[in-house]
């Protein structure tokens, strides 16, 4: 494990991020991981902007299907319920 | 709620577009080229849950089958359109290498102390931009930039807040590369908003 430690680059880190805050990461390179951040001022930020970024994604409004197309599914509806 | 369809309870229906409709046209889009295309496609999948409803036998879970019931729909559209059906994007999304970061804000492999360590590092964003409605705007519009798959993993799982299980089983992917598709849209979402709260580097 301690051999992982410092191979781990800053490079490296961001396309592990994912796996990271997923928690898909080996608990050896979840350690190494967490160990680089500790100690680096870049990738602790990039980090925490990721986690801003996935927050500020939860803000918006979904997508939505036009009223028209929905008003045409509830007459829809209500074909398939008088049948 | 299968019950209640089943019963042909008109609320349900509602409900029930209401809160699959915005999933359904992310992953449609997928396969088909248009929006409006998209909403076709959503159009007849809620018709085939309703002519199916009283055959499903629950051995899926509903979000699951109406899903699936989706990506059939989807991928014959887009069969028809002649489109190249996408799976690689679904089934091989590593195949194209795609960097999180761009290689320049790193020092090279070569450099002699600390090779592939940030050469131009992340600084704070202002805290008080980040809850502007133009932020969100910003997140919006690089959203709507990714490419579809990415586009589809990053809606259902950031703006849905879907489960990554109950993602992949809507999508049919596997866990890693339900994992690569949304690694990929979540660093251009933040590349976005870097270069927008980030003036002059």
């Amino acid at each position: 494990m301690s051999a992982s430690i410092e191979q781990l680059s800053c490079q490296e880190l961001v396309e592990v991020v994912t796996d990271y805050l997923e928690g898909a990461l080996p608990d050896s390179e979840r350690a190494s991981f967490e160990h680089h951040i500790e100690g680096c001022t870049g990738c602790h930020e990039y980090v925490r902007q990721m986690r801003e970024t996935i927050e500020l994604t939860g803000q918006l409004t979904p997508a939505d299907l036009s009223p028209e197309a929905e008003a045409a599914l509830l007459a829809v509806f209500r074909d398939w319920k008088s049948r | 709620m299968i019950a209640a369809l089943r019963a042909r309870d008109e609320r349900v229906f509602a409900e029930l577009m209401r809160m699959y409709n915005a999933s359904l046209l992310r992953v449609a889009q997928i396969y088909v080229a248009s929006r409006s295309v998209a909403e076709d496609v959503v159009q007849e999948t809620w018709i085939g849950v309703l002519n199916g409803i009283d055959r499903f036998e629950g051995r899926s879970s509903l979000k699951t089958w109406i899903f699936r019931i989706l990506t059939n729909i989807a991928k014959t559209r887009g069969q028809r359109e002649g489109r190249t059906v996408p799976f690689s994007a679904l089934e091989r999304p590593d195949a194209v290498p795609e960097a999180a970061v761009d290689a320049d804000r790193f020092l090279q492999a070569d450099h002699e102390r600390w090779p592939g360590h940030w050469a131009s590092k992340p600084e704070p964003w202002p805290e008080e931009r980040l809850l502007a409605a133009e932020t969100r705007a910003v997140v919006e519009r690089a959203i709507e930039q990714l490419p579809p798959a990415q586009r589809a993993v990053i809606s259902l799982r950031d703006v849905e807040g879907w489960s990554s299980e109950e993602t992949r089983n809507a999508l049919g992917v596997s866990e890693t590369n339900q994992r690569v598709l949304l690694h990929r849209a979540r660093s251009k979402v933040r590349q976005a908003l870097e270069d927008y709260l980030v003036e002059a580097r």
